[in-house]
């Protein structure tokens, strides 16, 4: 697991049903490329964080495939439709097999 | 295409380099590929989609860009001269508010942006933006 990895993730408190809302998440993650080299000239070997998923109560939202062009702490501005009350779950997976997880409920207002 | 024997080396050279160490840790690396591979050789026309990006990004390791293309299933990015050209790809599913998303991106030095939508209709549009680059953004 890469030292430090913390999401997070800004998700309204509540919405009305069927309203569109706005997520956006940050994970902090050096994401080295891979294309670095240290100073005795050896390449850093690539350690980033691959995909990103988001679903709601079971349903997809974004389902992003990240190559090591994606800066470090990778940010993520999307919306998402809620059409009932329920919880968000967010994924990173990591390169080296480690998934960072985190969740959000939200209710109907 | 005739591979002649130096290829063959070379290629297989770089296959072992690469190979090896991904093979130890057999991890299964999901990957967003080069636009011909996303588009399987199909027409990239013009449509309704639209990628917003700096004019002038000072620093290349951190290039805010935003996508859009209402109706697609799946949008890709590509940065042309980047060692890597693959820069990531969003899929959108039924709780999707818009089809569009917004990150920030790493550019190497002054280049075209891409972006390829594809339509639930299995058809593809594009775009793409030149950004100019002050400070590229991928060590060296």
């Amino acid at each position: 697991m890469a030292k430090g990895v913390k999401p997070r993730v800004k998700v309204p408190k509540s919405a009305s049903a069927g309203e569109t809302i706005t997520i956006k998440t940050l994970i902090s993650h050096p994401m080295e490329s891979g294309h670095r080299k240290d100073k005795e000239g050896n390449i850093i070997p690539r350690s980033i964080i691959h995909r990103f998923t988001c679903e709601f109560n079971g349903q997809g939202i974004i389902d992003v495939v990240l190559a090591p062009s994606v800066s470090t702490n990778p940010y993520f501005q999307f919306s998402a439709i809620v059409p009932e009350a329920g919880e968000f779950l967010f994924r990173w997976y990591d390169d080296d097999g480690s998934i960072y997880e985190e969740t959000k409920s939200i209710t109907l207002s | 295409m005739e591979l002649t024997r130096r290829q063959t080396v070379v290629g297989g050279a770089a296959i072992a380099m690469l190979g090896l160490p991904r093979g130890a840790f057999a991890v299964n690396y999901p990957m967003v590929g080069t636009p011909d591979e996303f588009t399987q050789g199909a027409e990239v026309g013009v449509g309704n989609i639209t990628l917003m990006t700096p004019e002038i990004a000072e620093n290349g390791n951190n290039v805010p860009i935003q996508v859009a293309a209402p109706g697609a299933v799946e949008i890709r990015i590509f940065a042309t001269e980047n060692p890597e050209p693959a820069v990531a790809s969003f899929a959108f599913g039924a709780l999707a508010g818009s089809q569009a998303a917004s990150t920030r991106v790493r550019l190497a030095k002054s280049q075209d942006v891409v972006a390829i939508a594809k339509l639930a209709d299995g058809s593809f549009i594009g775009t793409s933006n030149n950004v100019k680059v002050t400070i590229g953004g991928c060590g060296g």
